[in-house]
């Protein structure tokens, strides 16, 4: 029973913004249902296949904000061949029949072409916002018709991308009268831009806040343009390059010392030691600081600028940066909420960088930390086990040992109790990547304890069906199980069909399930897309009728949708 | 295909195919339909007992026993021999879980660094990191493009450890299950790129963009150098790709 209008329910609906919020609201009751669809502006479709464009625009018809996101995340790995979906067309070319005033689109793991593009900035005249993160097949064509075309431009903000880069004038594709840039990220564009057009670009942007720039705007360029963007937020250094021009290296000082709004750094991607200490100037505002494409930045550098770095709450770095150089992170910056270390490193031999006392180190200093992803080449349960005890509001807690299945390095036995006290201790953990050697064990311990685990990645662990079975019993909250090389098979993926109701999606490559099992699991859950992707030889699994039960399948990926199957798969997914 | 599957042209590789350079004599071959086949010398000494280094096929490594995936498997390095092509022994697809883009970087990163001066402290302490980025047992993918194809693809540089199966798959990559071949002009012989000219026998070469930025003919360089140097591939136009040479060469 509503005791006010619906103006007045929506207006509180307003302040709902977060989607499993509303997405619960829209389940009280059918006027609820009604108001709440109406007013809805950001949707978000975490699974590009588990819906259509035509249900999204039935149901939510006045949007201004799409994410979707298509590959799985071992598509990160090359786990997913070229061509086995997440296109965005279909969807564009849907929103772009229906009266949807869209202004933002963001796409993480998904296929764009220059045509999308295209589509996308001549259909929407109030597109204000483009976020791509990790996707593949346009090239700066494509950025050329969105630069051109889209008016009001505010965000365009390109992560990680694939991009083929024809070395062409995108840049100056941006009308004279544009000036409504915010965001501008191009760090991982490969070629030359025109930098004329992008000092001019800047220039006329006073709103511009985040400028990401790609490795081939030198030194000078960077000084001028920081000049022009003295109110810039997020800095992306492209190229710093050993420059003996030291006009250029004074210019930039000068400029960056005016520069008292600047929160983030990154970028760095060629760049000469020394240059770091330019910056020394507004470390001590820093917040977030991105080294970790700057290989060639050795530790005592990186140290000395994060010494000064007082309020970071991100840091992103190289391994190279030492367990002495993780000491000090840990003396000095307080506030850090999340870290990322990476390898240099990666085949486990010679120089071990960082070691479990670093991970150690870090807990004990930074109370503040709750998100943390660090490679390292070894690792002990009782450093885990202290880790666990210094830091019990982890959210995401994400190991990766470079080696598979090695075992604690001191006492050689699997590191189950560490991970086990991981997960005990932290309450809050919603997303797990376990590493090293590991047996059931550990995951009786998750599914004991992991109560709001949403994401957990296993690789090479394991022993019995019996460990995924603890883990499909015991977290309720999961949404994202993804496992490769761990020997699971039929037993544990059939024993409960309507557990994969209640998550987003299953991956599992290189395990014991065999193509009977799948088949089997595909007839009891229609509503289930079970999607066999098989590159190497497309007829085997046909001829071997007699054998094909037992056939193990090479990658399984498994997802709930409300649509079937899914049209555009290429010949060598199988949706069974 | 990249990645993983960059092998499955290994069992030609015992072939000695007389790849033949077809012809498109029109802006727009793909109209006109595209057969490619690439021109290799299977005439120089070093490349005709190649061996495909095989990147590890997901399905192998899930019976293999952990022993298997240890150590040393895992830190495997580039060089094989032959006794290598069992896959047990070969590398772990997507692992370490990093990104493609960030791995990319990394290799790009040690080629520069391997260039420039080694005698300065910190370069000293780079190019160890180098030595062990190079021995990366992890993919090292590059773009390919063509003439008259608008997007490029990506082929693993380390899934191959010669020119022939580096042809193969650009091959299979590229080539069109239905082919109009009505303006497909053969050359029945065989010729190094080297010494393909426009005599009036127009054709397709590979070429790749070394960190110079400039354009050279595959296969002059042994593999290795090759592998240090080279940033992307093209298969460009031959009469494009004469240009380039005599330039360069």
């Amino acid at each position: 029973m509503n005791y006010f209008p619906d103006e007045v329910i929506e207006h509180v609906f307003d302040f709902v913004t977060s989607h499993r919020d509303r997405n619960s609201i829209s389940l009280v009751c059918k006027s609820w249902f009604k108001i709440e669809r109406y007013s809805r502006q950001n949707v978000f479709i975490g699974n590009c296949y588990a819906t259509s464009p035509e249900r999204l625009l039935r149901r939510f018809p006045c949007f201004k904000s799409l994410t979707l996101k298509g590959k799985p995340h071992f598509a990160d790995f090359n786990l997913v061949p070229h061509g086995w979906g997440g296109f965005v067309q279909p969807w564009i070319e849907a929103l772009a029949r229906s009266r949807v005033g869209l202004e933002e689109l963001r796409l993480k793991r998904m296929v764009v072409t220059d045509e999308s593009l295209e589509l996308l900035s001549r259909s929407f005249v109030n597109f204000k916002s483009l976020v791509l993160v990790s996707c593949e097949g346009f090239s700066t064509d494509g950025l050329a018709s969105i630069a051109a075309n889209c008016r009001h431009l505010q965000d365009l903000d390109l992560q990680e991308n694939d991009i083929d880069d024809h070395r062409g004038q995108w840049l100056s594709c941006f009308p004279e009268t544009s000036t409504t840039l915010v965001t501008l990220n191009f760090a991982c564009l490969e070629g030359e831009t025109n930098l004329v057009a992008l000092e001019r670009l800047v220039a006329r942007s006073p709103n511009l806040r985040s400028l990401k720039l790609n490795r081939t705007v030198p030194l000078e360029a960077l000084a001028r343009l920081m000049a022009c963007a003295p109110q810039i937020v997020e800095l992306g250094v492209g190229s710093y390059e050993d420059e003996q021009d030291s006009e250029s290296c004074l210019r930039l000082q000068a400029a960056i010392r005016k520069c008292t709004s600047l929160r983030s750094l990154s970028g760095f991607l060629e760049a000469a030691p020394h240059c770091l200490s330019a910056f020394q100037p507004v470390c001590h505002n820093l917040t977030s600081l991105n080294l970790s494409y700057a290989a060639e930045i050795n530790g005592s550098h990186l140290i000395r600028l994060i010494e000064h770095c007082k309020k970071l709450q991100r840091l992103w770095i190289l391994d190279s940066i030492g367990d002495k150089g993780l000491e000090v992170v840990a003396s000095t910056c307080k506030e850090l909420q999340e870290l990322r270390v990476f390898p240099t490193d990666l085949h486990g031999g010679g120089n071990a960088a960082v070691t479990e006392d670093g991970l150690v180190a870090i807990s004990a200093g930074c109370p503040k930390l709750h998100s943390i992803l660090y490679f390292c080449q070894q690792m002990t349960n009782e450093a885990l086990i202290t880790v666990a005890k210094n830091c019990p509001n982890f959210i995401r807690f994400r190991l990766c040992i470079l080696e598979p299945h090695k075992p604690d390095h001191v006492t050689s036995q699997p590191l189950d109790e560490g991970f086990g006290a991981i997960v005990q201790a932290c309450k809050n953990l919603k997303r797990l990547s376990v590493s090293g050697l590991l047996t059931d064990q550990v995951f009786l311990y998750i599914g004991m304890f992991a109560t709001q685990l949403e994401m957990l990645s296993i690789a090479f662990a394991g022993d019995t069906d019996k460990g995924m079975l603890y883990v499909l019993n015991g977290c309720k909250k999961m949404r994202k199980l993804e496992i490769r090389d761990s020997p699971f098979g039929d037993a544990a993926l059939l024993a409960d069909v309507n557990k994969y109701e209640t998550m987003r999606s299953l991956w599992m490559s290189s395990c014991e399930v065999t193509l009977g099992g799948c088949k089997r699991l595909a007839q009891k859950a229609p509503w289930l897309n079970v999607e066999i992707i098989n590159e190497n030889d497309n007829n085997r699994m046909e001829e071997e009728n007699g054998y094909e039960g037992r056939q193990k399948v090479d990658k399984l990926y498994l997802y709930r949708t409300v649509v079937g199957t899914r049209v555009d798969a290429p010949p060598f997914v199988w949706i069974l | 295909m990249e990645g993983g599957s960059a092998i499955g042209s290994a069992s030609t590789l015992s072939n000695d195919e007389n790849l033949v350079v077809s012809s498109e004599d029109s802006s727009s071959p793909t109209e006109n339909g595209l057969e490619l086949r690439l021109t290799l010398s299977l005439g120089r000494k070093g490349y005709r007992d190649c061996r495909v280094s095989h990147v590890d096929d997901s399905s192998s490594s899930s019976s293999a026993t952990p022993s298997s995936l240890s150590r040393a498997s895992v830190t495997a390095g580039i060089k094989r021999t032959a006794d290598s092509m069992a896959p047990t022994s070969g590398q772990v697809v997507g692992w370490p879980p990093i990104r493609t883009y960030r791995m990319n970087s990394m290799v790009n990163q040690a080629k520069t660094l391997a260039m420039e001066d080694p005698n300065t402290e910190v370069r000293q302490e780079v190019n160890n990191n180098r030595d062990d980025a190079t021995k990366m047992r992890s993919s090292m993918f590059v773009k390919v493009t063509m003439d008259g194809i608008p997007i490029g693809r990506k082929i693993d540089l380390n899934a191959h450890k010669c020119y022939e199966s580096l042809s193969n798959t650009l091959e299979d990559m590229f080539l069109k299950p239905n082919t109009v071949s009505s303006t497909q002009e053969t050359d029945g012989h065989l010729e190094t790129r080297l010494k393909i000219l426009p005599d009036g026998s127009s054709g397709l070469v590979l070429t790749y963009e070394d960190k110079e930025g400039d354009w050279m003919l595959v296969g002059d360089v042994p593999w290795r150098m090759f592998i240090g140097s080279v940033k992307r591939l093209r298969i460009m136009k031959t009469s494009e790709a004469t240009g380039a040479a005599k330039m360069n060469l």
